[in-house]
């Protein structure tokens, strides 16, 4: 009775150490990474970076809602729409200048590539990570850590550009957002993060796949130089073999097909998926994302899409690109449970 | 004491594909002794380690460090067994401190500690010195130090090192040797130390076993070996007389236990089957020559090295009759 006692004590005590090792192990590599990023001189890279994009599209957002409001003033025939002013912040370039969510929707994944390239290949090759393996923590809480890490960096860096963002145009235009608005942003700034951290896990799983860290840099930038630029021509290319549209009767046939699968293929994309999302949260005029028959449009009001309804919209989007981070996540925390880990 | 046993392998099998890197090892170290694993590269030393380390799992048999297995119970085995791995790294744009202080953390100890720990520790290895710098500015033996500063830091029972005088000069060797021998004799912590340099393991083991090709072919204390060897007919003698004429030659040729004679110099090295000693010093009384030099080999490790690689060898041959698995033995079998 009194042994049976014991060993319900122990284990209960025994658990207790568990949480504790978790707890300690986790929390002591989250603040050195945290630590290592800010003092790292890719930071000083990310910020520089980060400080360009958001005064670039800061002068340029409001440059072109200037000109486009003298223009819409000196001409009776162009008109501009003044509603969601504050949105257009985000959304309108100008001069040339892209605005900041087609700045940020480039350049984001950047930012998740320096953070997580040489996440885990770096260690090794620096015969840190086998001391570290060798330690009383668990396998998983080194990578956990270390996303964890990158991720909240990620998260401090695309709110406190977007707010900056919003309070500078607030300051030089004097454009005041409404809560709608003020919501709006919040939301699209969240899918920035997740979409970013996207990038981040895709960095992490190759530097967990490859032995060098040049390697994984090369492998992520291509992968996103194949999202940004070559998966839309490829849809293009493979929707127009599938669903022909050359002679008038294909057309008339194919079109809608070939439209739509076009559409499909782009959105495995994750860079695709965020822009369609982002312009459907900060543009409340978006009424769908995809093709819609005329028998559709019967009868629908011209009106803004209520807040509810753009975020139902996008709801797809962001399950899409939580489940691409997660499948990423998974891969390199898998192979790099089942690595095995040595000196040289 | 039946548990003074601290490090048991049972039948440890690792194989990669279709090579095995550890064959059915069954190793018994003892609490408290200093037990180096010598063999070539590529031997498998490595392997074991990571083995016994939890780090990477075992095809067959199991491995316990104070009878909790290696395997599943990694965590309790890596509480109590500090791990020096060959090239241990630090964090370069950390200094010495900051990266004992992260050991420290990961291994949960109260803030309050650690820095008086820390400063124990570096002055222990002679490195406060260096203890604010950056430890990317360390040469090989500093890190050395600091590696074994960082392993104390979770008071191990047990110190597993892999290779760690590889890279080291002579006066840094030297150091370090007298470091892992005083935390065996004045701290009591059992240690295993990998390595493919017979003479400083010889200086500071207490057993050693002989790793080749995955199996331990011999294991044991020094002098144990080196008897061992003696009493299977293994004897070199160096011996120097003066004149060194070719009537001793014939002598030396002329008995029957000789099987082989070289001269170096002016010194013959002779193997045989059995102690000469006593024959030829009578012959060298008895015929007025001068003894110069003579010197029983064997007993120290190198010999014992050689003629158990050779037996591996023959056997293995006998065997395998020349597959061509010998091939793996000098050079890294796998990275």
């Amino acid at each position: 009775m009194a042994k049976a006692a014991e060993s319900t004590v122990s284990a209960a005590e025994e658990n207790k150490i568990r949480r504790n090792i978790r707890y300690h192990s986790l929390s002591a590599l989250y603040r050195k990474e945290m630590a290592d990023h800010v003092n790292s001189k890719r930071f000083i890279i990310i910020l520089v970076l980060v400080l360009a994009m958001t005064i670039a599209s800061v002068y340029g957002a409001v440059t072109g809602i200037t000109s486009a409001i003298r223009n819409a003033a000196s001409d009776p025939k162009a008109s501009f729409d003044t509603t969601f002013m504050f949105l257009k912040l985000y959304t309108m370039g100008g001069s040339s200048i892209p605005s900041y969510m087609s700045l940020i929707a480039l350049i984001g994944p950047f930012i998740g590539l320096i953070l997580g390239f040489d996440a885990i290949n770096a260690e090794k090759n620096n015969g840190t990570l086998n001391r570290l393996v060798s330690q009383p923590i668990y396998r998983d809480s080194i990578i956990i850590g270390k996303f964890l890490a990158s991720a909240t960096l990620i998260a401090v860096m695309v709110l406190s550009t977007g707010i900056a963002v919003g309070c500078a145009g607030f300051l030089t235009s004097g454009i005041r957002p409404s809560q709608e608005e003020i919501i709006r942003v919040l939301i699209f700034l969240f899918y920035t993060v997740v979409y970013i951290c996207f990038w981040l896990a895709m960095a992490m799983l190759f530097s967990v796949l490859t032995r060098h860290a040049a390697t994984s840099a090369l492998a992520s930038i291509a992968l996103w130089l194949f999202f940004a630029i070559f998966m839309s021509l490829l849809a293009g290319i493979i929707a127009n073999a599938a669903y022909p549209v050359n002679t008038e009767y294909q057309q008339a046939v194919n079109s809608l097909n070939n439209y739509n699968l076009n559409i499909n293929l782009n959105r495995v994309s994750p860079y695709y998926l965020y822009s369609e999302a982002s312009s459907v949260l900060m543009n409340p005029a978006a009424r769908a994302i995809n093709a819609v028959s005329y028998a559709q449009l019967a009868g629908a009001l011209s009106s803004y899409l209520s807040l509810g309804q753009s975020v139902l919209l996008v709801w797809p989007h962001l399950v899409g690109l939580l489940a691409l981070t997660f499948a990423a996540f998974t891969i390199s925390y898998v192979g790099f449970m089942r690595q095995e880990i040595r000196g040289n | 004491m039946a548990d003074s046993i601290i490090i048991r392998t049972r039948d440890l099998t690792k194989a990669y594909g279709t090579k095995v890197a550890v064959n059915h090892l069954n190793l018994e170290i003892r609490r408290g002794e200093i037990f180096g694993l010598l063999g070539p590269n590529g031997a498998g030393k490595t392997t074991t380690i990571l083995m016994l380390l939890g780090l990477t799992e075992p095809t067959l048999g199991n491995a316990l460090i104070d009878e909790h297995d290696c395997t599943r119970e990694s965590m309790h085995v890596k509480r109590i067994t500090g791990y020096l791995p060959d090239n241990a790294g630090f964090y370069s744009d950390m200094t010495g401190r900051e990266n004992l202080r992260f050991t420290a953390r990961l291994n949960g100890l109260p803030e309050k500690e650690i820095d008086p720990l820390i400063d124990r520790l570096l002055e222990r290895v002679s490195m406060t010195y260096a203890a604010d710098q950056k430890t990317g500015t360390y040469s090989k033996g500093m890190r050395q130090r600091l590696a074994i500063a960082d392993i104390l830091i979770k008071d191990p029972e047990v110190i597993i090192m892999d290779e760690p005088t590889l890279g080291l000069d002579p006066e840094g060797m030297r150091e370090f040797l007298e470091l892992i021998k005083e935390l065996s004799v004045k701290d009591g912590k059992t240690i295993l130390v990998s390595s493919h340099q017979l003479y400083q393991i010889q200086q500071i083991c207490d057993r050693v076993g002989i790793f080749v090709d995955g199996s331990l072919i011999a294991c044991g204390g020094i002098g144990e070996l080196g008897s061992q060897i003696a009493s299977r007919g293994h004897y070199t003698l160096e011996i120097e007389a003066e004149p060194c004429d070719d009537r001793f030659l014939g002598f030396i040729g002329g008995m029957k236990s000789v099987t082989g004679v070289s001269k170096e110099g002016n010194t013959f090295v002779i193997s045989s089957s059995e102690d000469l000693r006593s024959e030829i010093t009578k012959f060298l009384g008895m015929n007025d020559y001068k003894l110069l030099h003579m010197h029983q080999k064997g007993g120290d490790l190198d010999e014992i090295y050689r003629v158990y690689f050779e037996e591996a060898d023959k056997e293995e041959r006998g065997e395998s009759d020349g597959k061509g698995s010998r091939k793996h033995r000098f050079g890294r079998g796998r990275k």
